[in-house]
């Protein structure tokens, strides 16, 4: 009893033993680094001069690293007509503003849907659950129909605004919010809160973790977003399409297009960083959630 | 005569309390939503935009599965005929079903135990090591089209990775072309969809299992359990069911949907249709052939796959800790 005592004191590490936390690690990092493995290759790959990527057997290291790759990426993309940067401005833009209305429209809605129940409450959020199972080529047609009949073909609108209502924003943050406990509202309540107020100063800053979870979601879809059937003119597409514009060029720009997938895949793993190491403060800030 | 009188007025008295018992129903119910009008204004935006962008659109493409609709003319009414060509005339179907089957059952459960059996091992991770593992795992999942990257890996010649490595240690004599043989393709397309697997679901399961109450831990220790797989199962799953049960939601769309990483890798069609998903199909009826009725039948059923299936999961995951 005296030793369970003792290590009930440490915290979370009762029922451990150190031989199985060493398995544990041993077996988390071979797999961390089969994981890692194709991406590093594209860091590798995108450092090489033309000479080394060629050589057999193809090497997981580089000799005399070079950033020509991405040298010549971006001369190939300031020859294109609508400039580079017009490309950036628009998945950047789609992406700030996509995001940020879906965390805030999402959020709104699911506070009501996971705190309290009045009518068509429940059966608008099974609607939504079931709406995450419907595969999103299909819609694109009639979509299409809808969005030509708002006049929306061919402007941000059509890119962003669909992007307010996806499914898996309200499904996350009404999990989250479940998991609220009830005696947070009832204070605010008894101190005569209006539902905005709670909303916006008890219930998001205690859902910090569910919010930073859906903008990385959020941020990695939009940022992704390639050639729209809802948009022509050159000057709204976006990044992605630019880039794999580039990329289809095969053997000759094997190079290239490592730099691509390298440029392409730093943004979202940057906002994951970011927003992981404030999801990891919050929770050791406040210790245990309710 | 009186007697049938008799019997008329209590029918109309049955029927005046039940139609008085139908709208003091709907009085109630009004009533409770004139209450919770602030909800409702709460909800209302997104709302708007959910059901012109993601349910009128389903309503439509359900409406469509029923017709022959080309986009040029107006859509016909043709009833079952499309799902009746589906299951009768068209053999590629099939193999479209058998094939998203066989990548679904071994992809899904086994992408979401891997996504469920990282993020527990990570969670007991110092904060600090936690967030690097975290970020390994998760990194294949978030990084955009680096997929593409295991198309130098399973190159056909012997300057891909897989290949060289293979001769290297002399396990093979001559390349393999990993991705134009169908008797290789499965395989790849498994090894690459589990690498992106962890994705959103793993996510939120680490965000689940850091909500867990510490001191949970601590009671049950006393209670009796005694080691990491008694905690795991009757403390740590029970207490994180919502997030196990969006978790698995989010490997049956993703394990269902498969379509474009295929193509990305392999090609359209595959070799011999060896990876040919019911996605593909679709895509090669809706946007190749704009035979939208036909594609819109495809999605219902694909839809139908998915929503029983996900019933199936639901009904499994409340067992958790039982």
């Amino acid at each position: 009893m005296a030793i369970r005592i003792f290590r009930m004191k440490a915290g979370n590490r009762v029922n451990r033993r150190v031989s199985g936390d060493i398995g544990v690690t041993l077996f988390l990092v071979i797999f961390a680094i089969i994981m890692v493995i194709p991406l590093y290759f594209a860091i590798i790959q995108s450092i090489k001069p033309m000479n080394e990527l060629y050589i057999f057997p193809p090497r997981l290291y580089v000799t005399s690293p070079t950033p020509d790759n991405y040298a010549d990426l971006f001369r190939l993309m300031s020859s294109s007509w609508v400039p580079f940067s017009r490309y950036v401005f628009n998945t950047v833009m789609i992406t700030a503003v996509g995001t940020f209305g879906h965390i805030i429209l999402a959020s709104m809605a699911a506070y009501p849907l996971a705190k309290y129940r009045f009518p068509f409450s429940q059966g608008f959020a099974k609607m939504v659950r079931f709406a995450l199972m419907f595969n999103a080529t299909v819609l694109t047609i009639p979509t299409y129909i809808i969005m030509a009949r708002l006049g929306w073909i061919d402007t941000y609108f059509s890119l962003i605004v669909p992007a307010f209502g996806s499914s898996l924003g309200l499904y996350l943050m009404q999990n989250f919010m479940a998991d609220l406990s009830d005696a947070l509202f009832d204070a605010a309540k008894i101190d005569g809160a209006r539902e905005g107020l709670i909303f916006w100063r008890i219930v998001m800053p205690n859902v910090k973790s569910g919010w930073l979870t859906l903008m990385i979601f959020s941020v990695q879809t939009l940022w992704n977003t390639n050639n729209s059937m809802y948009i022509y003119s050159e000057e709204l597409k976006t990044l992605p399409y630019a880039i794999s514009q580039i990329t289809s060029g095969g053997y000759a720009r094997a190079g290239a297009a490592a730099a691509a997938v390298v440029v392409m895949m730093l943004v979202p793993i940057i906002v994951f960083i970011i927003s992981q190491s404030n999801v990891i403060e919050t929770m050791s800030k406040s210790g245990i959630k309710e | 005569m009186s007697e049938m009188n008799k019997a008329a007025a209590s029918n109309d008295l049955e029927f005046k309390t039940a139609m008085r018992n139908i709208g003091k129903y709907f009085q109630y119910k009004w009533s409770l939503m004139k209450k919770a009008k602030v909800y409702y204004a709460f909800i209302a935006p997104y709302a708007l935009v959910f059901i012109t962008f993601t349910v009128l659109p389903v309503l439509i493409a359900i409406y469509f599965s029923f017709t022959n609709f080309n986009m040029i003319d107006r859509p016909s009414w043709v009833f079952i005929d499309n799902y009746y060509a589906l299951f009768i005339d068209d053999d590629l179907f099939i193999t479209a079903i058998k094939n998203t089957l066989l990548f679904s059952v071994i992809t899904g459960p086994v992408g979401y135990l891997m996504s469920l059996g990282f993020a527990w091992l990570i969670n007991e991770l110092p904060p600090k090591v936690r967030a690097v593992f975290t970020l390994f795992f998760y990194a294949p999942a978030i990084s955009g089209t680096s997929y593409v990257m295991f198309s130098y890996i399973f190159s056909a010649d012997e300057y891909g990775l897989l290949n060289s490595a293979l001769l290297n240690w002399g396990f093979i004599t001559e390349a393999v072309p990993w991705l134009q043989n169908e008797k290789t393709v499965p395989f790849c397309v498994i090894v690459v969809s589990l690498w992106l697997s962890l994705g959103t679901g793993f996510l939120s399961l680490i965000a689940g299992l850091q909500g867990v109450p510490k001191d949970l831990y601590e009671a049950g220790a006393i209670d009796g359990i005694k080691n990491r797989w008694q905690e795991l199962w009757y403390i740590t799953l029970p207490t994180m069911k919502d997030h196990l049960m969006f978790a698995a939601v989010m490997s049956i769309t993703g394990s269902f949907g498969m379509g474009a990483v295929i193509t990305a890798l392999v090609g359209f069609p595959s070799p011999n249709y060896s990876a040919h998903t019911i996605v593909h199909h679709l895509e090669d009826y809706g946007n190749t052939r704009f035979e939208m009725g036909y594609a819109s039948a495809i999605a219902v059923l694909l839809f139908l796959l998915m929503v029983v299936c996900n019933e199936l999961i639901q009904k499994l995951l409340r067992k958790v800790g039982t």
